[in-house]
């Protein structure tokens, strides 16, 4: 019996770990311990994230009262159909990936995986998506920088006639209210909706990618488990890349109203 | 001189320092103990690189005229000082150094609960650090260490995107550090180890936890758009571009202002240790202080307008930012009583680390008081960008964090290297630090009245007595603080050793169930407490805890 077992043994009389044997952790005492303490923190992880990227939800909500014409007629440059496409891929990849946590611990490897790999999927259609709405958008010269060229969204709002050059070279903004507004001060408010933009979809890119390579790594290990028929394995860390990636998820689905619906 | 020989080999059990000692089983270690140790090492090297900036600075204002530096290499020292000491030596200088070290022992743990992340939170501190050091090197920034915009997005030059990267992994460094001691307060706790059973230190971590989890990333993700602004011109902060100044104050401050309790809430809670330790007695109120340090850090949240008086932030803003502020002198005043009634009537043993520790208490209430005057609207009117502020937050900082942070160096010195440094040699650089800080920092309090504003080289002539008596002041401060270097490094090889469990009589696991120095795994067995913290009423039975049969460890006074 091992140092770890006599520990335990001391004050718990039920030890059902003990075919758990090599998941257990130095410095805990028992699985279950482990599992909390593993849960907490990455609750503690998705806090510090929210108030990472909830000081940019306040910042763009902030700009987008004061120049609220200018990120209207902004963000009707974003595809609402790809946006809303990939808003149903990443629910469906949410779903997989709540199956392949399921799975995990039922200890069915094979059927992990298989929902691992679907996730997987989901996410690079995500980000394929993704790459398109990026490319059109350099394609128009809106990528926020020295490049950055408000005339596709001038030439968009006045075809539907909520913009109207004024003759001293001004432009009007028609909504429901009016407002009239320098091409300079136009441009660079528009810039600032897409840097928004760019800037909250790039760090949930990043997250998908970071959530992509982590699950590319535990479908590696599913794998493994199912070649050897391992009787038990470890469900943590499906656990907790399940909770990552529904966090990733429901930042999107606040994304995508806040950038793409408001307003259309 | 024999003693300490036949002490010396009968010391060869098995320590945390000594089971490996490649450097490699330093730089991989997943140890706690030894994480502390690494912090440690960093951070005092940062200390000295932001001292001698500091004294560079004072040097400069010896005198009125602005002849030892140019204005602008005055900038880039008093950003070096402000970036260094606050990011990369307050920040981490207690939670990083002695959280790491005594909190798993303090709770009957065998290590923090995520010990791979504790590592990695140190690798993100270093890489931080290496950005920040090339950006000073490489140059300078003038922006001073609030990074304000415009000045820092869009004018000034120099590698500002560099040093906020570096501030960026250091603040993760900080977010790591706090979730993982957040996780292992809730659940690493030994049996019996209840929430009320709690050292206060461990209370105070706490508290500092939740601050360095729900503060940091803010500050982080405003970095960021700085940086982001910086590079693609996108107004996000800069008014000549669309962008708004005043958010980003507030975005900065709703960090910035909870980071000063960063900074003091574990220097808090390293006091009521001491007072506790050398008064001999229970810390009086112990959940009144505990729930205080919850207090600071949740009113904490709610103050950060305070900077922004004259910033153009609306009245009614201002009006009710100065009144919650005052409601954080409330809980700050329930501990400095609390820390005096423990004194009252204990029995105060004058050790080095109870120097320091009053010490503290001199200069927090200093610093303490003069942030009600700074959090009153109309005072504050006067006093912004003036001396006053500079006095008053090094008060707290540095008469207070600092003197906090050299008591717990003091204090668990012998617990971490098994050596003793010289007590009348620490109970005079305490003295030194005391007087020499006082000297430093009084006099700025009255130049900021009299209108003497911040961060310029030069001043009026009327002003030179006190600014001279200022600088005399820091090179006493210099000489209190070069002492401990020397001889707590002295007392590494030639220091009395220290074999005994509990060299300060003191209560609590890290000194009465753990080895000196600590065992690499610390308790033989996990400890079943059994008895309230501070238990100091029962002379005749040494420890607090279930008296349980152990093996004989070599080594040991009774050995």
């Amino acid at each position: 019996m091992s140092v770890k077992e006599a520990k335990v043994l001391e004050r718990e009389p039920a030890p059902t770990h003990i075919e758990h044997e090599g998941i257990l952790g130095e410095q805990f005492e028992t699985l279950d311990q482990q599992n909390n303490a593993y849960l907490i923190g990455m609750w503690a992880f998705i806090v510090q994230e929210v108030l990472f990227l909830g000081a940019i939800f306040a910042a763009y909500g902030i700009y987008r009262l004061k120049y609220l014409h200018e990120f209207t007629l902004a963000h009707k440059e974003l595809d609402w159909v790809v946006g809303g496409l990939n808003t149903l891929v990443l629910l469906a990849s949410s779903y997989t990936m709540a199956r392949a946590v399921r799975a995990a611990m039922q200890n069915k490897h094979g059927r992990q995986m298989l929902y691992l790999t679907f996730t997987l999927l989901f996410a690079s259609v995500f980000m394929f998506n993704k790459y398109i709405e990026y490319s059109k958008k350099y394609e128009h010269h809106l990528i926020p920088g020295r490049g950055y060229d408000a005339h596709t969204i001038v030439e968009h709002a006045e075809h539907k006639e909520l913009l109207e050059p004024l003759p001293d070279g001004n432009y009007k903004l028609k909504l429901e209210t009016e407002k009239i507004v320098t091409p300079e001060e136009f441009k660079q408010r528009t810039q600032l909706f897409l840097g928004f933009y760019f800037i909250l979809t790039g760090l949930h890119g990043l997250h998908v990618l970071v959530g992509m390579t982590v699950i590319g790594v535990l479908v590696g290990r599913a794998y493994i488990d199912y070649k050897k028929r391992k009787p038990v394995a470890d469900y943590m860390p499906v656990e907790m890349v399940g909770l990552y990636w529904h966090f990733v998820d429901i930042v999107w689905i606040f994304i995508y109203p806040l950038l793409y619906l408001i307003g259309r | 001189m024999a003693m300490q020989t036949v002490a010396q080999s009968e010391s060869k059990q098995i320590n945390y320092l000594n089971w490996k000692t490649t450097v490699a089983s330093w730089l991989l270690t997943y140890d706690h103990k030894r994480i502390g140790i690494l912090y440690l090492i960093s951070i005092s090297l940062f200390f000295l690189l932001g001292g001698l900036a500091a004294a560079l600075i004072r040097l400069e204002l010896a005198t009125p005229k602005g002849d030892l530096l140019t204005s602008d290499v005055y900038n880039k020292m008093f950003t070096i000082h402000g970036v260094l000491m606050i990011f990369f030596f307050l920040i981490p200088s207690i939670p990083a150094v002695f959280g790491n070290f005594v909190l798993p022992l303090m709770i009957g743990a065998r290590d923090v609960a995520f010990p791979r992340l504790n590592l990695l939170s140190w690798y993100f501190f270093m890489a931080g650090a290496f950005l920040a050091t090339v950006a000073l090197l490489r140059g300078g920034i003038d922006t001073g260490w609030t990074f304000y915009t415009p000045y820092s997005s869009s004018f000034a030059k120099g590698e500002v995107s560099l040093a906020i990267m570096g501030v960026f992994l250091a603040g993760f460094s900080s977010i790591f550090t706090g979730i993982n001691f957040l996780v292992t307060i809730h659940k690493m706790r030994a049996p019996g180890m209840t929430w009320f059973r709690l050292p206060l230190f461990v209370w105070a971590m706490y508290a500092t936890s939740l601050i360095q989890v729900l503060g940091t990333p803010v500050v982080a993700i405003t970095l960021l758009l700085v940086a982001i602004e910086r590079s693609l011109r996108i107004g996000i902060f800069d008014p000549q571009l669309g962008g708004d100044p005043i958010l980003y104050q507030h975005l900065f401050w709703f960090y910035s202002h909870p980071a000063v309790y960063i900074m003091i809430l574990p220097g808090m809670g390293v006091i009521s240790e001491v007072i506790s330790a050398f008064s001999k007695k229970r810390v009086f109120g112990y959940h009144f202080v505990a729930f205080s340090s919850l207090a600071i850090a949740i009113i904490g949240f709610l103050v950060w307008g305070h900077h922004m008086f004259s910033s153009g932030q609306s009245i009614y803003a201002g009006l009710l930012f100065s009144f919650l502020s005052f409601l954080v002198a409330i809980p700050s005043a329930i501990k400095t009583f609390n820390w005096m009634t423990t004194i009252w009537k204990g029995r105060v043993h004058w050790e080095a680390p109870m120097v320091y520790a009053l010490g503290f208490m001199g200069l927090f209430v200093i610093g303490g008081l003069t942030g009600l005057h700074l959090g009153a609207l109309a005072t504050n009117l006067h006093l912004t960008d003036t001396y006053f502020v500079v006095a008053h937050f090094h008060y707290v900082m540095v008469g207070g964090a600092i003197m906090a942070y050299l008591a717990a160096l003091h204090y668990w010195w012998p617990k971490m290297t098994g050596r003793m440094y010289p007590q009348s040699w620490a109970k005079l650089s305490a003295l030194l630090v005391f007087v020499g800080f006082n000297l430093t920092f009084f006099p700025q309090f009255i130049l900021g009245y009299l209108g003497m504003p911040r961060r310029y080289h030069s001043y009026p002539e009327e002003w030179a007595a006190l600014n001279l008596l200022s600088s005399a002041g820091a090179s006493v401060l210099g000489f209190g603080y070069i002492i401990p270097v020397i001889y707590l490094v002295w007392s590494l090889k030639y220091g009395r050793i220290v074999t005994e469990r509990n060299p300060w009589g003191a209560r609590g696991l890290e000194w009465e169930l753990v080895e000196t120095p600590p065992d690499p795994h610390n308790f033989e067995r996990t400890p079943i407490v059994t008895r309230p913290a501070y238990d100091y009423g029962h002379p005749e039975e040494p420890t607090g805890f279930v008296p349980k049969p152990r093996p004989v460890v070599v080594g040991g006074k009774d050995g």
